[in-house]
């Protein structure tokens, strides 16, 4: 089966006044239809940045990026505007991390989900409406019809990033990008959106791309994971391997840094990871965790280690992977 | 469109925030008379002029006559009924005053919107033009307008929309800027909307309060300006009445009456008044940091 979405050695370069910016190096993964790709990752290793050039949300002023974005193959680089106009929202659509200022004030919910659908499929505002009620109630918001005439401001951040959703998914989109769409919500609130996306994926086939720095939810809701390290794929794998087997470094840091897996240990403190996220102005011949790597020797400082098949269905970058106690 | 969701259910959400919203706004006692006084001004030129004599009928025998039952203002210099011709003159300050403001705004609203969301070398010439209007004081602009396309009613209100348009232009710029910024535009352009959509359904209707706040400002700016214009004899032509005709032609007579002159820039300075108090007290009104 071929992929429904094929990001293809995708680089992005911001260029600032202090010199060029390397957001995102070489980017390349796949995503099937009905899946939900984690994008994990610290602040700043290029995940939103990924995510959001594929359906060519970047400013176009001062950016440079390299790669192909397929969706279903046709390459969306290529694209002119105004046809990527008709491509977000109807076949890539994006859920923000903000609910609380991602909608627009002046509007009823209701009328916003409206504009989308009308904007997109030619259906007239009263079956608009109706499928915005039907939306609404898919999100799991009680008493949809009544909601519809409410503005976001008198909704909870946990029904506005519902709503949010509702608007994202209201035409029907191949892929639904979602960028840290629970971060801004507390635990509880979170848990129910999640459930939301994992729920509407499944009954409706869209694939998810899901940005995020939260293991947990990785865990929770994701099918296949990407581990991204200063604009790299440094680790990809099924969510049940990556957490069973973890192979990269960084990744392994990441989870000793979860305290659920601290309290395991025998010091039962927290792991962190030493050292810094080197900044993303150069991009030397080698492995850019090495600085910060116990691992790391001569080889992983003169050449980078390429993406590789380590177990079955699970690549990483990295001469050393896998558990200490599982190598020789 | 609007109406639609309002359809579904008596919207009693957007009552409440009227409700809120007059409240608030009763709380402000010069905001209140601001309001009565603009309410007077539109009922006295709405329907003064017809419930008043011909303002343009001569009675020259009974030139400055004093109050009466005829009269209720007495007359003019040429007898004409004082009354009648300060609502008609009211009629022409109201249709000065809002035609000027709505074609100032017809004009630069969409200007600023495009020009503070687009940015780029088409913010950069808008602002250099409006820069180049704004540098000449309002009413001299007006009047050299005026002086070169002829006397008119509708020379004023052009000569006034241009001298309103850069404040409109500027304010509506503003607001699109900080508005481009927004999580929910970024949600808009994700959702596949296009520019002028964004514009105009999601810019305009967000910078609505700041654009009440300044019509406030631009219609007494208008009657003010109308009035000069007429003073000065490059407006609305006699016999015409105008507020500002009047004043022109009770020069004349400060001495033996008085009120001919009284009457018209009394009313010049209540109209200003009210529209100004209004204003200020919408401006706290719709301000959303403002929660008094």
């Amino acid at each position: 089966m071929t992929a429904l979405l094929e990001v293809d050695h995708l680089g992005v370069t911001f260029r600032t006044e202090d010199g060029p910016v390397l957001a995102v190096k070489d980017m390349s993964f796949t995503l099937n239809q009905g899946e939900i790709l984690a994008l994990v990752g610290e602040s700043g290793c290029g995940k939103s940045v990924t995510a959001m050039s594929i359906p060519g949300l970047l400013p176009t002023h001062g950016v440079a990026r390299r790669g192909s974005v397929l969706l279903s193959g046709r390459d969306l680089t290529t694209l002119a505007e105004h046809e990527l106009e008709s491509v977000r929202g109807k076949e890539i659509s994006v859920i923000f991390q903000e609910p609380m200022t991602s909608l627009n004030p002046s509007y009823t919910v209701g009328k916003q989900i409206v504009e989308v659908i009308a904007r997109h499929q030619g259906m007239n505002r009263r079956q608009a409406l109706g499928r915005a009620v039907e939306l609404l109630s898919m999100v799991g918001i009680p008493d949809p019809r009544r909601r519809c005439a409410s503005y976001p401001h008198q909704l909870s951040g946990g029904m506005r990033q519902r709503v949010m959703i509702a608007m994202a998914v209201a035409c029907d989109p191949k892929v639904l990008i979602a960028d840290e769409p629970t971060t801004a919500l507390d635990v509880t609130i979170q848990a129910g959106v999640l459930e939301v996306i994992r729920t509407l994926c499944r009954e409706l086939g869209t694939a998810v791309v899901l940005i995020t720095h939260d293991l947990g939810v990785v865990a929770e809701v994701a099918d296949r994971v990407v581990v991204m390290y200063a604009g790299r794929a440094v680790e990809q794998a099924s969510v049940g391997s990556l957490f069973a087997a973890p192979q990269h470094p960084y990744t392994m840091g990441l989870m000793g840094a979860l305290p659920a897996n601290a309290l395991r240990t025998k010091s039962r403190r927290l792991a962190e990871i030493t050292g810094l996220v080197p900044a993303p102005v150069d991009d030397p011949d080698e492995c850019q965790f090495a600085p910060r790597c116990g691992r790391a020797t001569a080889e992983c400082r003169a050449t980078r280690p390429k993406l590789a098949e380590s177990r079955v269905d699970h690549h990483v970058a990295c001469y050393h992977p896998g558990r200490e106690d599982d190598r020789g | 469109m609007t109406d639609m969701a309002v359809a579904v259910l008596p919207a009693t959400t957007a009552i409440t925030r009227g409700v809120r919203l007059r409240r608030r706004f009763l709380r402000r006692p010069m905001a209140v008379v601001g309001l009565v006084l603009v309410t007077l001004f539109l009922l006295l030129a709405i329907f003064g002029p017809l419930l008043t004599p011909d303002p343009l009928v001569q009675e020259l025998t009974s030139a400055f006559a004093p109050p009466s039952a005829h009269h209720l203002l007495g007359t003019d210099d040429l007898g004409r009924d004082e009354l009648a011709r300060l609502a008609s003159g009211a009629r022409v300050s109201l249709v000065a005053g809002v035609l000027s403001t709505a074609l100032a705004f017809l004009v630069g609203v969409p200007i600023g919107l495009a020009s503070g969301y687009f940015r780029g070398w088409l913010d950069e010439v808008v602002m250099r033009l409006n820069d180049t209007v704004l540098a000449f004081p309002f009413l001299i602009f007006a009047v050299g307008f005026a002086a070169i396309f002829g006397a008119s009613l509708r020379n004023v209100v052009i000569a006034l929309a241009i001298g309103l348009l850069p404040s409109v232009v500027r304010i509506t710029r503003g607001e699109a800027l900080v508005l481009r910024e927004q999580d929910f535009i970024g949600g808009a352009v994700a959702d596949g909307a296009r520019a002028g959509s964004i514009m105009f359904r999601y810019l305009l209707p967000n910078s609505v309060n700041a654009l009440i706040v300044q019509a406030t400002v631009a219609i007494p700016t208008g009657i003010v300006g109308e009035a000069a214009l007429s003073f000065l004899g490059l407006g609305v032509q006699p016999p015409a009445p105008s507020w500002g005709l009047m004043l022109t032609s009770a020069q004349q007579f400060l001495v033996q009456a008085p009120q001919l002159a009284i009457y018209p820039g009394a009313l010049i300075a209540v109209a200003t008044l009210g529209f100004n108090l209004l204003g200020d007290g919408l401006r706290d009104v719709l301000d959303p940091k403002d929660r008094r």
